[in-house]
């Protein structure tokens, strides 16, 4: 895995060096901010009308009204930008340019590339996710947070976003064109989050195994502060399996004479 | 260092090389001479454990290039034809990116690193990006990153094209100098350059081995076709029919006229220099010698050479 070592931080500086991956961070920095203080500030305003009614005011419930629409805005943006933006040139573009095959002509495996540029995303996926624990961190001086969904809805989102980053990383793995890769990628995301809106019109057996499929189905328990066991594995198993995809595009690429 | 026996490469329908046999040992120089799409890429990318052959097996330093690839890749620089490298990166990172690859020890690295530079010439931009670099400064930071693991063998495709004169010069001394504990084998389509670097030659047309010789016996071979360039002034039936008067001349054509100046093609039998009797007659016959040359032999020469000699043409 030493080879992989190498090829992780050569991409990551890549990745640092270009322009792209600060954009990503700065609009994910900045949207997910706005969301955050849009219903930071909502639900003052319904604090502030519950304190003429004590029935209101009952019924206020941070985690529910602020954090469980935070968590599905992110996570629509790290579908549809963050995902794409910082997996679509990882491959493709060492095909476009002719690079890969200067790149296996050294001592390397295929996994080594696929693990080392997927660490490379996954390392700035994660610190863009770092940094937005501000929001929650600030609100907690003002207000009593709960901190176990908080804590819980942070690790989903990651797992979530590691789970995309592969997919992003397979996508790029079988086009030369770093814009198809990204649509693929950003389209196969939406059909993941919306295929439980097909559950109430299949077959029982068929919904259950869409439910199963579902990215938000598996997202819900981290949202209410537990962490499933089966919804670890089922975000691993997503990232694995594209990984595993994205290798055997590649070797299937040199033996064909692609490379 | 490399045995190849028996190698095909196809892709789909198409045969890049057909059961391509070849031997190097440690020391050798070796051209790929072919016309484009002869095949000398595909049995690159081969030797560099890139492409799995179809059929045959290759070794290159003791190394099987499926089975053990890794190995393989370990002990080979390649150079690849269009000199793919990452922009972003300056020719010290891109080595050091290399090195680190190739797992050359982190204490002998930047000596290794600078050594590479040196030879290659591009230790006065090391520290320069890539993509801000002239043509010849990236095929040499392209050598140098081939050279950068200390390979017992190096495969460079086409590795003087787009470089200047003086470039081209510095660059067969430098692949000369690796030779005595390496083996290098380079693709070209230069003849020339092949007579000037090489000790040996194969010559690959439409993915089949013609021949596999020295460049001097090369040479002696398209000396069978020896060709004079003679520039005459004077009538040109009368200078046509002087040099054809000639013994040992087998053909004479003209291939230029401007006013009564003519440039004529001679072909002289094999093993025969006719210069001197070339000149003589066109002075004695009262005609204007203006010039005359022997043509270099091209590879088109020892093409049509080898093509129209082979045994139940």
């Amino acid at each position: 895995m030493t080879r992989a070592r190498i090829i992780w931080q050569r991409e990551l500086s890549a990745l640092l060096h270009a322009p792209a991956a600060w954009a990503v961070m700065a609009l994910f920095a900045g949207l997910s901010g706005y969301f955050f203080y849009n219903l930071v500030a909502y639900f003052n305003l319904a604090a502030l009308r519950a304190m003429q009614n004590p029935l209101q005011a009952r019924a206020l419930d941070i985690t529910r009204s602020v954090l469980h629409p935070y968590f599905s805005d992110v996570s629509l943006v790290l579908l549809l930008l963050v995902v794409p933006a910082l997996t679509m040139r990882l491959i493709a573009e060492e095909r476009r340019s002719g690079t890969a095959e200067l790149l296996f002509s050294y001592p390397v495996t295929d996994a080594d590339v696929v693990v080392g540029k997927y660490l490379a995303a996954a390392t700035i996926l994660t610190t863009m996710l770092v940094v937005t624990v501000v929001f929650p961190a600030a609100l907690s001086r003002y207000a009593t947070l709960d901190t176990g969904p908080v804590v819980t809805g942070m690790l989903g989102l990651l797992l979530m976003g590691l789970a995309f980053l592969a997919m992003g990383v397979f996508f790029s793995s079988v086009t030369e064109n770093q814009f198809v890769a990204a649509m693929l990628s950003a389209s196969f995301g939406i059909l993941f989050l919306l295929v439980a809106w097909l559950e109430p019109f299949v077959p029982a057996r068929l919904a259950a195994v869409i439910a199963q499929v579902s990215v938000l189905g598996h997202f819900g328990s981290f949202a209410v502060g537990v962490v499933d066991t089966a919804d670890v594995v089922y975000y691993l198993l997503v990232a694995a399996t594209f990984l595993f995809l994205a290798v055997r595009v590649l070797e299937s690429r040199r033996w064909r004479g692609m490379e | 260092m490399i045995h190849v026996e028996g190698l095909t490469r196809t892709f789909g329908d198409r045969v890049a090389v057909r059961d391509l046999t070849f031997h190097a040992e440690r020391g050798e120089i070796i051209g790929l001479l072919g016309p484009n799409g002869a095949g000398k890429t595909t049995t690159m990318r081969v030797l560099t454990g890139l492409l799995p052959p179809t059929r045959g097996r290759v070794r290159v330093a003791g190394f099987d290039v499926v089975e053990q690839s890794l190995e393989v890749r370990r002990r080979v620089g390649y150079l690849p034809e269009t000199v793919p490298l990452w922009g972003d990166l300056t020719v010290r990172e891109l080595l050091e990116f290399v090195a680190a690859l190739k797992a050359v020890p982190p204490a002998n690295r930047r000596e290794r690193i600078d050594a590479a530079l040196a030879s290659c010439g591009v230790a006065d931009v090391a520290d320069r990006r890539i993509d801000t670099l002239s043509r010849g400064y990236r095929q040499r930071a392209g050598i140098a990153q081939a050279l950068v693991g200390d390979p017992e063998v190096l495969v460079l495709d086409e590795p003087t094209v787009g470089l200047d004169p003086r470039q081209i010069v510095e660059i067969r001394e430098l692949i000369r100098s690796l030779a005595p504990e390496r083996t290098v084998i380079l693709s070209t389509h230069i003849l020339p350059e092949v007579t000037r670097v090489c000790r040996r030659v194969l010559i690959i047309d439409r993915g089949v081995l013609v021949t596999d010789d020295t460049p001097e016996r090369l040479g002696r071979a398209t000396a069978t076709a020896a060709r004079l360039a003679v520039t005459v002034r004077g009538p040109r039936s009368h200078a046509v029919e002087v040099l054809r008067a000639l013994d040992a001349v087998e053909s004479v054509s003209v291939t230029t006229s401007t006013g009564d100046v003519h440039h004529v093609d001679v072909t002289v039998a094999p093993g025969h220099d006719r210069r001197e009797a070339v000149a003589a007659a066109i002075v004695r016959a009262d005609l204007g010698l203006l010039a005359l040359s022997t043509r270099e032999p091209t590879l088109e020469d020892v093409f049509v050479q080898l093509v129209t000699e082979e045994p139940g043409a």
